[in-house]
This record gives C-alpha cells, sequence and structure tokens, in this order.
C-alpha cells in the first residue's frame, strides 16, 4: 500500500532525511520508533505533503502510484490520513461543521454527492460513541480549549470519520493519560482491518502495548537503521537507544 | 467652483423647499456655517489621518437628485428581509417611496422625518431630540444637518416591542449619474421598549454615488436596541456613516457592521452614556477586495459609573483593500467600576492589503476595568496544512479558516434570517460551497 524508496528530504535547506525505505502492507501495523530528532515526525509529514518539507531524492508510493507532487489534500482525497502530534485550534469552526466539510471534500473529489444529513448525523453519532465523545464536545470549536487528552481523541475520532486506507499516528500517546490511551488505542484498533494499514510513530513503547505492531522499525539519523516485530520495542523499553547508535557505528 | 462652494451656494435653493420658520431651521443654518468654517475633513485631522477624502470631493455632485419612478417592488424586494409584511422605510435616490414602504403611527411611529418635523404633535419630540448629540466639531454631521429634510423617524413608545425588525432601505438608482445624498435618521426608544433595525444603503446601478448620512438613536432607560448595519455596496458607491447613540440607565445598544462592499466606507460610531449599567455592544465583520477601503472609527464613552461597552471588530482584506480601526474609549472621572473591552483581529490575505489599526484608552477613573487589543495576520501555514490534510483543498482551507475567524462576529446576530443571508454573503465573497449551512 505505501512503499517509500530511498527517501531523503529537506527541510529549510536541513536534511533529514537520508535514505528511509519503509514498505507497509494492507491489513498491516507498522511502528516507527526513534529518540527526538531522529527524523519520526518529519517522516509523517511528509507523507501527508507538508509543502515545507522538500524531497531531494527517492519516492513515495501509494496504491502503487507515485505521490511526491500530490498536494496535502489530493493524499488525503487518496486515502492518506494523519493524526498530529500537535492538533491545531480552529476558533469559530464546530469539530462538527469541519469534519462535515472534511467528509464531502473527499467525497466532492471522488465525484460522489455531498452525504446526506441524515447519514451524516447517524456516522458522527456512532463513531463519537465509539471514542466515548460527549456530544458537546462536537459543537465546540475544532481543538480550542480541548484537553491534550481530547485533542488525541478528536483525531482518532475523525481518523474513524475519515476512514483513510492509511493512517499515520504522529505521537499521539504524548499528552495521554492511561485512560484516555486506552480509549483512543481501542479506536485505532476498532479501526483496523484488512484493507487498511497503520503507521505509529512514537518515542515510547507505552502505546505499543495497546496497538500491537507487526512490525517496529527504528530511525536514527533520518535512516530506518533496524527493523523487527514486536520484540524490537520492548527491547528499546528496557535498553533504549543508545545500543542501537553504538551497533550502528 | 469647488464642490464646498456648490453646497454652500445650493443652501438657497435648498431653503425654498423647507419650512424656514420651524425651530429646526436655525440648526441648518448654524450647521452650514460650521461646514463652511470646518470644510470637509483632510488628513491633518487626527479622526482622518488613515482615511482621505480628497478623491471624493474633488468632483460634482447633484445635490436633490430626480428620484426613478419606475422602481418597482420586483426591483428591490431581494434586499428585504422577510416575504413577511414587516414595517419598512424605503427611500429612492432620497426621496422616500410610501408605495415600498410599509409606515404606521399605530400604537409607535415608524415613518419618514419629514413628516415628523411637518406635524404640530411631533414638535415636542423634535425638540426634545433633534440634534442634541452631533458633536459641533463634525464638520461632516454639520454638513448632513444643514441639509436635513428627510429620513427614517422611529418612536418606540414605553413598554412596546415591535414583533419583527423594521428596515431602513435606501437606494440610489442612476437616472442621475453623481449624486449626493444626506438622509438623516432620528430613532427614539422610551423606557422598556426593544427593538431591532436593520439598516442598508444600496445602488441598483453602477453609477457614482456618495452618502453622508446622520442617524441620531436615543435608547430610554431600560430600552433595547439591536441595530444591524450592511454594507454590501457595489464599486462605484460610497459611504459616510455618522451614528451617535445616547444612552440612558439600564439600556442595551448593540450595533453590528457588516462591510463587504462600496468604495470607501467611513463609519463613524459614537456612544454617549447618560446614566448607569449600561451595556453598549459594537461589532463588526468586515471582508473587502479589489481597492475597498472601510475605516471604523468608534468612540465609548462611558461618563456614568457600572457600565460596560464590548467592541469586537474583525476584518479579512485581500487584493489591495485597505481597512482602519480608531477605536476610541474615554472613562471620565465619575464612571468608576467601568468595563470596557475592544478588539481588533485582522487577516491580510495578500501582500498589497493594507490595515492600520489603533486603540486609544482615555482613562480618568481608578476603578474601571479595560482591556484592548489588536492583531494583525496572515492564515496561519500550520492550520492551513492541517485542513489540507483532512481533504480540504487550498481555497476551501482559506474560506473555512476565513469563516471561523468571522464567525464570533455572527454569533451575536439575533435575526435568523439574517443571520443566515449574512452568512450566505460570506460564502459568495469567499466563492466557495462549503457543504454545511455556511
Amino acid at each position: 500500500m505505501l512503499e517509500i524508496n530511498n527517501l531523503h528530504c529537506k527541510i529549510e535547506g536541513k536534511s533529514i532525511l537520508k535514505g528511509i525505505n519503509l514498505k507497509v502492507n494492507k491489513g498491516e501495523i507498522h511502528a516507527v520508533m526513534g529518540p527526538n530528532g531522529s527524523g519520526k515526525s518529519t517522516l509523517a509529514n511528509v507523507i501527508s505533503g507538508h509543502e515545507d518539507y522538500e524531497i531531494t531524492k527517492g519516492n513515495i508510493y501509494f496504491k502503487s502510484n507515485e505521490i511526491n507532487e500530490l498536494s496535502a489534500s489530493e493524499r488525503a482525497h487518496e486515502g492518506i490520513f494523519m493524526s498530529f502530534q500537535y492538533p491545531v485550534e480552529i476558533p469559530g469552526l464546530t469539530v462538527t461543521n469541519f469534519i462535515k466539510t472534511a467528509i464531502n471534500e473527499s467525497r466532492k473529489a471522488k465525484g460522489l454527492d455531498e452525504m446526506s444529513s441524515r447519514e451524516m448525523l447517524k456516522k458522527i453519532r456512532e463513531k463519537s460513541s465509539l471514542l466515548d465523545i460527549d456530544s458537546k464536545l462536537l459543537s465546540r470549536s475544532l481543538n480550542e480549549g480541548f484537553s491534550g487528552g481530547e485533542k488525541k481523541r478528536n483525531e482518532i475520532f475523525q481518523m474513524v470519520m475519515l476512514e483513510p486506507e492509511l493512517a499515520v499516528l504522529d505521537e499521539t500517546d504524548s499528552g495521554l493519560d492511561v485512560d484516555m490511551l486506552k480509549i483512543v488505542a481501542n479506536g485505532v484498533i476498532k479501526y483496523s482491518n484488512d484493507n487498511n494499514a497503520v503507521l505509529v510513530i512514537t518515542h515510547y513503547q507505552r502505546l505499543l502495548d495497546y496497538i500491537v505492531p507487526d512490525f517496529v522499525h527504528v530511525i536514527l539519523d533520518g535512516k530506518v537503521i533496524k527493523s523487527g516485530d514486536k520484540s524490537l520495542a520492548k527491547m528499546i523499553e528496557d535498553k533504549g537507544y543508545d545500543w542501537l547508535k553504538k551497533e550502528k557505528k | 467652483m469647488d464642490f464646498k462652494e456648490k453646497l454652500l451656494d445650493s443652501h438657497l435653493a435648498f431653503e425654498q423647499d423647507v419650512d424656514l420658520l420651524h425651530p429646526i431651521h436655525k440648526y441648518r443654518k448654524n450647521a452650514l456655517k460650521r461646514f463652511e468654517k470646518d470644510g470637509f475633513p483632510n488628513k491633518n485631522d487626527e479622526l482622518w489621518k488613515y482615511t482621505s477624502l480628497a478623491s471624493i470631493v474633488q468632483k460634482d455632485y447633484h445635490l436633490s437628485p430626480i428620484p426613478d419612478s419606475n422602481i418597482e417592488l420586483k426591483d428591490i424586494k431581494k434586499y428585504f428581509l422577510n416575504d413577511i409584511d414587516s414595517f419598512k422605510l424605503v427611500f429612492i435616490d432620497g426621496v422616500f417611496s410610501p408605495f415600498l414602504s410599509k409606515t404606521t403611527h399605530d400604537g409607535m411611529d415608524i415613518c419618514v422625518l419629514s413628516a415628523a418635523i411637518s406635524k404640530s404633535k411631533y414638535k415636542k419630540t423634535i425638540k426634545k431630540y433633534f440634534n442634541k448629540i452631533v458633536p459641533e466639531n463634525d464638520s461632516l454631521s454639520s454638513l448632513n444637518t444643514s441639509y436635513t429634510k428627510e429620513g427614517a423617524y422611529i418612536l418606540i413608545p414605553k413598554n412596546v416591542e415591535p414583533e419583527d425588525p423594521i428596515q431602513i432601505l435606501h437606494f440610489s438608482t442612476g437616472v442621475q449619474n453623481s449624486i449626493w445624498l444626506q438622509p438623516r435618521n432620528l430613532i427614539i426608544t422610551e423606557s422598556n421598549s426593544n427593538v431591532q433595525i436593520i439598516e442598508r444603503h444600496q445602488s441598483l446601478s453602477e453609477h457614482k454615488v456618495v452618502t453622508n448620512s446622520v442617524t441620531e438613536i436615543y435608547a430610554e432607560s431600560n430600552s433595547f436596541i439591536d441595530y444591524y448595519k450592511i454594507q454590501n455596496d457595489l464599486l462605484s458607491s460610497s459611504l459616510i456613516d455618522n451614528t451617535f447613540i445616547s444612552q440612558e440607565k439600564d439600556s442595551n445598544v448593540s450595533v453590528h457592521t457588516f462591510s463587504f462592499g462600496g468604495n470607501l466606507t467611513r463609519n463613524n460610531l459614537r456612544f454617549y452614556h447618560k446614566g448607569s449599567n449600561i451595556s453598549s455592544t459594537l461589532k463588526g465583520l468586515t471582508i473587502l477586495e479589489s481597492r475597498q477601503h472601510v475605516d471604523h472609527n468608534t468612540l465609548v464613552n462611558h461618563a456614568k459609573p457600572n457600565c460596560e461597552s464590548y467592541q469586537d471588530y474583525k476584518g479579512i482584506f485581500s487584493d489591495s483593500s485597505v481597512g482602519v480601526f480608531n477605536g476610541r474609549i474615554i472613562v471620565e472621572k465619575e464612571a468608576q467600576k467601568t468595563n470596557a473591552f475592544q478588539q481588533n483581529n485582522n487577516i491580510l490575505i495578500t501582500d498589497k492589503s493594507k490595515v492600520n489599526t489603533k486603540p486609544q484608552l482615555e482613562i480618568f477613573a481608578d476603578d474601571v476595568k479595560c482591556s484592548h487589543g489588536c492583531t494583525v495576520g496572515q492564515l496561519d501555514k500550520q492550520v492551513l496544512f492541517y485542513v489540507n490534510s483532512r481533504g480540504i483543498p487550498e481555497k476551501e482551507a482559506r474560506a473555512l479558516l476565513t469563516y471561523g475567524f468571522a464567525n464570533n462576529v455572527l454569533e451575536s446576530v439575533n435575526i435568523p434570517n439574517l443571520n443566515k443571508r449574512i452568512k450566505k454573503l460570506i460564502a459568495s465573497k469567499l466563492g466557495v460551497n462549503l457543504g454545511f449551512d455556511l
């Protein structure tokens, strides 16, 4: 589904990714781990099409098509979703109106009619109850005054509403208490199926206790230096990243 | 002959049409003298630093245009708020159209100023209120006063609450090119009354028109006024709106100004407090493009204790449009426990658009709460990326963020039909259909 070949990328002239290779198939859950500054969040942003990140070499393929040149919204229409590490606040725009617009813009791009209000409402009810979201929160301005946990849960809510084929979760566990972590993880697990894929980007192993990955990749200095199964995440939890840095040298 | 001279000279001709013995005529005469002395404001005047009338007043205008008598309901119906038969005052090229209006003297007065001036039964009211809060040093208001003849006259008596909003609609038709209109409105709400008013100036064809309007509003004790100004005129039209509001104790007046069009628009909005426990709200939403220029010049004069004022102006500027906000708050020595809030936020969409914003607080009391803030910025890139990443393309994303930015001004529009109308106007301004009820 997602194939990244020898990806190099720069931001403001600074090289961040230096030859990433990654392949994610349908039905798989991948975790990308790494210390701060290793390039994890950059990878998430590049996959989602952030304009500030310049691809200098290599390719990103999604469903067998190269997407290097697609805009963020076009990638979303193709089925890519990113849960943000720092979700933005939009005063004056309710969660409901935001998600309605997002869904209908994707439908428009696919040549479909707008979703009927009744269908939309039903879907919003269903998905928000899955994530234990109070309906009052949905009529508030997007993320404005939300707690850290509420913001992250709202990201997952948008994900389950938009039903992407690839979900990139950038540090979704940061700022969550255990109860919220369970709710959020549960939302991801319920969403995950044989036709979609999840890329979990995280510093800590904690989230992976709940969202169990099929593959774990470790990024250091803009490169995947080690891949393995979930036991790799356990090792990092026990030993940190230093041994990998030494091993690399 | 320049236009100022023409205005001075033409007054003799104007006088042939009015009652020279009426008490208000001395106001006209005095105001004309003041205008003769002061002339049009220029950039040396601190209050006119960022708005120049030069390009407007260097031209010539018809002062008493011939109205188009062929205007029918179908030509103007789309500017009416409701299909229902609510009270409205329609003026065509400055002349009242009884045929297109709906007035009343039953339980309240919704009629025209010329009638109120000429009929003896209104003599006391006119004497009590006319020209009582218009500052003498305001030359454009003086000019309007000197030519006072026609406009809206609304008197809501004690304890009366009209069911529907009252509309004041000034149309210009373009039968003659280059016209100069000077409507004069007088609105009085007696104690415990409650009224909603919508005012609009609209050209029906692309001819040059300048309107120099004065509205005096007197809110007696515990009365409520909810006033809306819709400014979405053609690029050929300019508007100088001078609105003066006098509030007695426990009254609550709110003015929303929606500025989406016109060539040059200047809003002089002045609130004067005459009692305690007064609430004043001034909200504005300005969305401009091309070379439009809108200047909001506000004043809230806190003169009595325990009053509050709330100002929130938002502006969105594209192309080479220009916005000005000059918000002055005076808190007099007696006005203890004043709570005054002022906010002006602006988004510049293009490099060529421009905003001048200037809060001005003069506080002479020591136990007050006053806050002010202004921002000028662009749409945040990270926020745009976030919205894009949800599948919302650039243009729609910008519109969505603009809508969000503007929305808290809309939240307090208490007339559902008007709220809907304005949202539609915004959507068409932004050129999008966002798939929810904007």
